[in-house]
């Protein structure tokens, strides 16, 4: 595992979230109304739609496909609906943000 | 000697403080001095703290008086009236009062009080300012209210506050200008703080809060206030009411040791032992004092030891603030700051405008804020007081004293308790026993029923809870309040009544919604967010701001998300009329942007699929350059206006049924709605653009246009329902704009005119669109007002950069740096 420089959290709007495109697929990065910083793989397990395009609340999001909620916390799908998508590290330092990337999932990519 | 020889005791000064002080003397040792008072103002002694309700005309002066001259001459004191003293002589142990008076003393007490604190601000002594300190004050206020002008008061604390509040109820025109960002902000949290603005505008009174005072304006009388940032605030009359110092002059020319204020020990005495101070002169272990309990109790400590008791000795005690002003309760006690040691619990009733906040340390009171209902204050007060742990009652001890020990008090019971005459709805002045005997008489069974019947919660609506509280009351198990559907999880409130809230309590932000109506969660969801952001759009044009992060993905990012996650782009076809140069500038960026999919819509427009997200700034650049703006075919908005080709080719065609598309579609694109709108004009009855199961359709006919609406063919299939028949366009148009901004006024969100009319019905559509001029014209200028702030083509701004970051990526991660 590899911590990669990926900008800053004020690029991030408030209740919104950012993409990054990375060898292991799109990686959403979150900023919630109380500034806190998640990253999800941008993959519905639903039917695969981009969770960076929901609406964020709480420390959710809503997929903008089909509305499954989703928590950014833990991946796993809200309310009645089962299952998960992978959850990565974030770290900040001062305003840098910093992504855990699987450097072995990358060289085999 | 039988009896002692009377000692000479000298006041200066004839407040509240003295005055109590004499009470208690008279009491412990009566006959013990000769007194002879000395009272700068020309009366007697009177209650200061109520000279706000003789502004507001609630009091006469005279029912303000604490000691009437009977009082002075029954207890054989010799009172100075308009004697200032202006020298003591502590050898000589006399006072000199500015009429020449020279009265010796054995014992002096000084009670000077305070002094208004005048702003160095120049024009600070031009004709028209005034302090709020005493009835001079106060007579010269009323009389500058006569004018029923513009009066300006400075400072919003206690003093300001009131005086405000009198001059507003004296009919002038009153502005607040506070130097801090919330009104009482030594005394009240900032959340009370902002309740208490709103409560003080609501009467009417404008608040200007963090006002720089920069200089007072005027020849020879005042003309108005001018602030840091140059905004000029027109008065005839300027209150300064920005504070009190403790007035020591006296004092401290006299060699008494002062600091704040005349320096007394915990009996009261000052430096020297036979001259005591009391009052709001007086500072005792470091603190100086303005409210009337701490003053009080210094009024006795001082008798006491007149009298000869030398163990009696000033205790501080935190005094609770109230604001008199009618109808605002108001309580705080304390320290309310935050701190790692102490904890809070907080209440808020938002409908009925309280918030109570204990702050806890050790499981003890420290501090109180209550507004709003300020009942259980005392009782607070009182804990706080005796230092009472509170651990056993926490859970409950916000609710007040009624809900301790024992069975918390149910909320239907305590309607039940509540008297006929009880008064429910403020706004509408409706009983309990009236809204009974409705429900009763006219078998009542729906909160809309009562409201219309009895009034009651049809204004302002923050009384629901108590209405439909009465209709279990009274109806039992045959009222079922939960009939009302909640917009969502995260609120018990309909559609319907956040929109009659957001207009009646003037919210005009989200947060400002959800604070007001007491959402559950902190920041809503993705069911309430757009629902909200929608009525805020629609109700204040030009005022809210839309909020981006509340908005479905489709209108933020002005596209059409597809499955894969890639976009379609509608450009807008006036009326379905296009050409060879925008046909050729379509088939470019197809080319340019090797987009998979092109496709005819079914509002006769074209539709490109399959486009990434990054691209879509790109395509619009190029669409623009050929003149396309924005389809909104993503859009809770206007989608299209479908035509015919009318007079202009059809041998059948009655009117220019293109034309007034087209003429419909430039006037109201870019305006948001509750759902999409679809439109059509079809040039005679044959019916060609398939008006009859549009949102909105026009049938052209030879005497005019039949306007129709309330169709659908989607999920639900439904002919049109007729509106009425107009003669010209122009009548066509108001007409239909009319209609819509009742729908976009009216309607929940995502829901469709067609679900609306079938609640609203179509007789009361009519009478306010067709019907009723005046109402129509309203509509139609609400409309056309909004259009200002709506009618800007999205795809430019984003284009010319906005939100650019919606269509980049944060950062790409590459190979390379994931391997290395």
């Amino acid at each position: 595992m590899k911590w990669v420089e990926i900008g800053s959290a004020s690029d991030i709007p408030q209740r919104g979230a950012r993409c990054i495109e990375t060898p292991e697929g799109k990686i959403a990065v979150f900023r919630t109304a109380d500034n806190r910083i998640f990253a999800i793989e941008d993959h519905c397990p639903h039917r695969g739609g981009p969770l960076s395009q929901g609406i964020v609340h709480g420390a959710a999001v809503t997929c903008p496909l089909h509305n499954w909620v989703i928590s950014l916390e833990t991946g796993k799908a809200l309310g009645a609906d089962e299952g998960a998508v992978r959850t990565l590290e974030v770290k900040a330092e001062g305003d840098k943000l910093f992504l855990a990337i699987k450097a072995a999932a990358s060289r085999a990519a | 000697m039988g009896q002692l020889m009377k000692q000479r005791l000298v006041i200066v000064g004839n407040g509240m403080a003295p005055g109590r002080m004499l009470e208690h003397l008279l009491d412990a040792a009566p006959g013990r001095y000769d007194v002879t008072i000395f009272n700068a103002e020309p009366r007697v002694n009177y209650d200061r703290i109520m000279l706000s309700p003789v502004l507001t005309g609630e009091k006469e002066f005279e029912q303000i008086i604490i000691h009437g001259d009977g009082w002075y001459i029954k207890n054989g004191i010799t009172l100075y009236k308009g004697h200032k003293i202006t020298a003591i002589d502590r050898v000589a142990k006399t006072v000199t009062s500015d009429h020449g008076v020279v009265e010796p003393y054995d014992k002096l007490v000084i009670a000077t009080g305070s002094v208004p604190l005048i702003l160095p601000v120049p024009g600070n002594n031009l004709a028209g300012v005034l302090s709020f300190r005493d009835l001079d004050d106060v007579n010269a206020m009323m009389l500058a209210a006569q004018s029923r002008s513009k009066a300006v008061v400075i400072g919003g604390g206690l003093l300001g506050l009131e005086a405000a509040a009198g001059l507003k109820m004296q009919e002038m025109d009153v502005t607040v200008l506070h130097l801090m960002p919330t009104l009482m902000e030594r005394q009240l949290d900032p959340a009370a703080g902002y309740l208490l603005q709103k409560s003080i505008e609501d009467r009417g009174i404008k608040v200007i809060t963090k006002a720089v005072t920069k200089a007072i304006l005027g020849e020879r009388k005042v003309e108005g206030v001018e602030l840091a940032d140059g905004r000029i605030i027109p008065a005839t009359l300027v209150v300064m009411a920005a504070g009190i110092r403790p007035n020591i002059g006296l004092a401290k020319d006299a060699g008494l040791d002062v600091n704040r204020g005349i320096l007394a020990g915990k009996g009261m005495q000052t430096s020297d032992p036979d001259i005591l101070a009391v009052g709001e002169c007086a500072e005792v272990a470091g603190q100086v004092y303005g409210l009337v309990a701490p003053l009080y109790e210094m009024a006795r400590v001082a008798a006491a030891k007149l009298a000869g008791d030398d163990n009696a000795e000033f205790v501080h005690s935190d005094t609770p603030t109230k604001l008199k002003v009618t109808g605002i309760d108001l309580f705080s006690l304390g320290d309310f700051a935050d701190g790692d040691d102490r904890q809070e619990i907080v209440l808020r009733d938002a409908s009925a405008g309280v918030y109570k906040r204990l702050v806890l340390k050790d499981d003890r009171i420290i501090g109180t804020v209550l507004f709003g209902d300020t009942a259980d204050g005392a009782w607070f007060n009182d804990l706080k007081k005796k230092q009472t742990d509170i651990s056993e009652m926490r859970e409950t001890l916000i609710f007040g004293q009624a809900y301790q020990g024992g069975t918390p008090l149910d909320p239907t019971a305590a309607v039940a308790a509540l008297p006929d005459d009880a008064e429910i709805c403020g706004c509408n002045g409706v009983c309990k026993g009236k809204i009974v005997g409705e429900i009763r008489a006219k078998g009542l069974t729906s909160l809309d029923d009562v409201r219309a019947h009895t009034k009651a919660s049809a204004s302002c609506g923050s009384c629901t809870g108590l209405v439909e509280q009465l209709m279990t009351l009274t109806l039992g198990d045959a009222y079922n309040p939960a009939a009302v559907q909640p917009m969502c999880g995260c609120t018990s409130l309909g559609h319907d009544d956040v929109r009659r809230l957001i207009k009646a309590k003037s919210l005009k932000s989200i947060n400002a919604v959800m604070q007001e109506l007491e959402w559950k969660t902190s920041c809503g969801c993705a069911k309430c967010r757009p629902a909200l952001n929608y009525y805020l759009v629609c109700d204040w044009p030009g005022e809210y701001a839309d909020d981006y992060q509340s908005r479905f993905i489709n209108e933020r990012a002005h596209a059409n998300i597809q499955k894969d996650g890639t976009y379609s782009v509608v450009p807008r076809m006036w009326g379905g009329v296009t050409s060879a140069k925008e046909l050729r500038a379509i088939a470019d960026v197809v080319d340019k942007f090797n987009i998979p999919t092109v496709k005819v819509t079914g509002g006769q427009r074209i539709d490109m699929l399959g486009i990434k997200k990054e691209d879509l700034p790109a395509v619009w650049a190029d669409l623009g350059k050929a003149g396309f703006v924005s389809g909104h075919a993503y859009a809770k908005g206007l989608r299209t206006v479908k035509t015919c080709v009318g007079t202009d080719w059809c041998r059948f065609g009655t009117q220019d049924s293109t034309g007034l598309g087209i003429r419909i579609e430039k006037f109201m694109w870019g305006s948001w709605t509750p759902a999409k709108v679809k439109m059509a004009v079809s040039g005679c009855p044959r019916n060609c653009a398939e008006a009859t199961c549009k949102d909105v359709g026009v049938i052209c006919v030879d005497s005019g246009f039949e306007i129709h609406f309330a169709g659908a063919a989607g999920l639900d299939i439904k002919g049109t329902e007729v509106l009425g028949l107009v003669k010209t366009e122009d009548e066509a148009l108001e007409v239909i704009v009319a209609l819509v901004q009742m729908y976009r006024e009216q309607a929940r969100y995502l829901e469709r005119i067609y679900k609306w009319t079938k609640r609203i019905g179509i007789p009361e559509i009519r009478r306010q669109v067709l019907d009723d001029a005046e109402k129509r014209k309203g509509y139609f200028d609400r409309f056309v007002y909004s259009q200002k702030f709506a009618q800007v083509d999205p795809w430019s701004e984003r284009v010319s950069g906005l939100h650019k970051h919606e269509f980049r990526p944060l950062a790409t991660v590459g190979m390379a740096e994931a391997a290395e």
